[in-house]
């Protein structure tokens, strides 16, 4: 018995060295490929800065999000003056709202004597950074007045809530549902995709034309129904939770036959062959063998993956069959864009739609300029 | 051939039994049935149901029965062409679905042929002008109709028609033409306000396409057959259409199947921002009231279409292209 370890052990120790050279190869030349690209760099920036206002949504909203006041409904955005009196001081004019006696439609005026300094890590509202540190500081506020009361960057909405730090929340819930779907969707697509192409045949029938049967319904009027099943009586959380569920069950699908194929191609390499021959168990041959040359290609797809769970998310939310309101995210906030008299006469309702589309582009052009970079072969096909 | 075709055949069956299934499940997700919420509603104008009234209700629609005795008899009467009746309407789901379905029909078709209409030309031309200024332009175009979704392309095109020519592009018709009987003046006025949405439902698909296209017509460009017939002195525009552009067809036939639920999805929501009298609204209508015989046959019709339509494409493939069979 004693004699086995000190036997394998030289093996292994040679096994694992040569491992970790090969591993750092790849991800050095992938790397290499990846940085060429350039638009795929400016890609993963933006989505770098869009993840920073997730972290940091409670410092970056000035004012909160669910302080809501009919005497401030549907004010537009405002204008930050930043020369005074010849020197530079950040302010805005104070604003007084009355009605139209002809409209009935509010009006607000800026008074120019009334000027409100911008200041920078101003107090405001009670928030807990990362969800633990409990502060008041902002990035920015007014001096000498609640920032609810006095500062619009983006307007307000019907309920006379502050549109930009609603946005900042909103970006914070969206883009979180995304990676939460995505992750789901992951874990689902690699292991049924990496089942059906490992052991094929009956399996592999049965897999595919689920997915296929997926794919060929509609899947909004689907998503439509299911969405509209669940108990209005429910948390907020618990609609969170179900949204990310129904988006990610039917988001699967992709990765599943990526995998799928890249498995099928790879069961007779000569590498998979050998671990056989050397007698791996098939979840050692397909976790350590098989999966790690398919990371990349896995990262690049769930990269491509995420703007439609984003989508997804706010399309729901949009129908109001997604997240409701206290809830907030980038579908609710577009939902009071819906109609053409907001558009028509409050046209800044439909700033949330401009994250919407940046992010999904961004994450389009990082998610091509992935996939180029982690396969070899992408120069030889075009 | 006729193995293929039969093949594809049972497949389609085979989905649409499960698409009813699903369908019917959906419906019946939602806690509580159709007799809740009318009582609700009865609640909310200030009648009161008694137990009794209720429960009659149920016994009416057939709402005690176990679920799947309900998907049975459901199913049997859906095959006979009977949708049963709307419980809010109060009025059978074909007569409210019927002319709705049919606009639906010609959106989506609208939108396949606007998409092929546009995806061709621009896929052939990317492809024999690699790199040129316009081959970048529409591969950012298509990359943006890709990422926007369709329904917030919806809003921008209202804001801006709003903004820069004062009209709504909401609707199908003309409101003189809303509610008036088919005549050729109706058709025509469908026919002008058509393109409108038909294009923002064709934006991410034709960008799918001109991809695909692109791809295999440069795969294809540089084959030696077309060497060969450039070499017996075709010129190139007339090498082209005669030889790579017909191979490289196929993906327009072949991407109907993933295209198409993707349009009839789509078409819901936009449906839902342009005000078209399509399905998509009184779908979410239905849902959101849980009068499940409309909801379900919306559901359900949708999906048979998007199915028969796949088969379509199935079919026309083998036709134009023998190595698929």
């Amino acid at each position: 018995m004693a004699s086995i370890p000190v036997k394998q052990q030289p093996q292994e120790l040679a096994v694992v060295a040569e491992k970790k050279v090969q591993s750092e190869n790849q991800l050095r030349l992938t790397w290499r490929r990846f940085r060429k690209h350039r638009i795929a760099l400016i890609g993963a920036g933006i989505i770098g800065c869009f993840y920073l206002v997730v972290a940091f949504a409670g410092f970056l909203a000035y004012s909160d999000p669910n302080v809501s006041e009919a005497d401030r409904s549907l004010l537009p955005p405002q204008r930050i003056r930043f020369i005074d009196d010849g020197s530079f001081r950040p302010h805005v004019y104070g604003l007084s709202g009355a009605r139209d006696p002809l409209t009935f439609k509010r009006v607000y005026v800026a008074d120019p004597n009334v000027k409100l300094s911008v200041t920078l890590f101003a107090r405001g509202f009670e928030y807990k950074l990362f969800g633990l540190i409990p502060t008041n500081i902002h990035l920015i506020g007014v001096d000498g007045a609640a920032a609810e009361e006095s500062l619009f960057l983006l307007g307000t909405d019907l309920q006379g809530r502050d549109l930009f730090s609603r946005l900042i929340y909103a970006t914070q819930v969206s883009m979180i549902i995304g990676l939460a779907g995505v992750a789901i969707s992951l874990v689902l697509g690699m292991v049924l995709g990496g089942i059906s192409g490992y052991y094929g045949g009956a399996v592999d029938t049965i897999i595919q034309r689920i997915i296929e049967l997926l794919r060929s319904i509609p899947t909004i009027p689907l998503w439509m129904g299911i969405a509209a099943g669940l108990p209005r009586t429910w948390s907020v959380l618990q609609i969170y939770f179900a949204i990310t569920i129904i988006i990610s069950l039917l988001g699967w699908t992709t990765l599943a036959r990526v995998v799928r194929g890249r498995f099928l191609s790879m069961r007779k390499d000569d590498f998979v062959l050998a671990a056989q021959v050397m007698g791996c168990g098939q979840m050692r041959i397909i976790f350590r063998h098989m999966m790690p040359s398919l990371v990349s290609h896995i990262i690049a797809m769930t990269t491509l993956a995420l703007p439609s769970m984003i989508i997804s998310e706010t399309s729901l939310s949009f129908l109001g069959l997604g997240l409701r309101p206290p809830a907030i995210s980038w579908g609710v906030l577009l939902q009071q864009g819906q109609n053409i008299q907001a558009i028509a006469l409050t046209p800044w309702l439909l700033i949330p739609a401009i994250p919407v589309i940046v992010v999904v582009l961004a994450f389009n052009f990082l998610g091509d300029g992935l996939r180029d970079a982690a396969d070899p072969y992408s120069k030889i096909g075009r | 051939m006729y193995r293929y075709i039969i093949h594809r055949l049972v497949m389609a069956l085979f989905t649409i039994v499960l698409i009813s299934v699903l369908s019917f499940v959906i419906i019946q997700l939602p806690p509580g049935d159709y007799v809740n919420s009318y009582i609700a509603e009865q609640e909310a104008s200030g009648a009161l149901l008694s137990a009794e009234e209720a429960e009659s209700l149920r016994d009416q629609y057939g709402l005690n029965q176990p679920v799947w005795v309900q998907y049975a008899k459901w199913i049997s009467r859906v095959v006979r062409g009977d949708m049963g009746m709307s419980m809010e309407w109060n009025r059978p789901v074909t007569s409210l679905i019927g002319e709705r379905m049919t606009l639906t029909i010609v959106l989506t078709l609208a939108t396949v042929l606007l998409t092929w209409a546009l995806a061709l030309p621009i896929g052939v031309y990317s492809a024999v002008k690699q790199y040129s200024a316009f081959d970048y332009i529409f591969t950012f175009i298509g990359f943006i109709g890709l990422a926007v979704p369709n329904f917030l392309l919806a809003l921008i095109t209202m804001y801006f028609s709003y903004v820069w020519f004062d009209a709504s592009i909401g609707g199908l018709f003309s409101p003189e033409h809303v509610s008036a009987p088919w005549s050729i003046a109706r058709t025509w006025d469908l026919m002008k306000h058509l393109p409108v949405p038909a294009l923002i439902l064709a934006t991410s698909g034709t960008a799918e396409v001109v991809r695909v296209m692109r791809a295999n017509l440069l795969d294809e460009l540089g084959k030696p057959y077309v060497t060969a017939a450039r070499a017996k002195g075709l010129s190139d525009w007339q090498v082209i259409r005669r030889h790579p552009v017909r191979v490289a067809l196929n993906p327009f036939v072949s991407t109907i199947g993933y295209i198409l639920p993707y349009i009839v999805s789509g078409s819901i929501i936009v449906s839902l921002v342009l005000g078209l009298p399509t399905v998509g609204p009184l779908l979410l209508r239905a849902l959101i009231a849980q009068d499940m015989f409309l909801a379900g046959a919306i559901v359900l019709l949708l999906g048979v279409l998007t199915v028969i339509g796949t088969f379509i494409s199935d079919v026309l493939l083998m036709w134009l292209d023998p190595r698929v069979r």
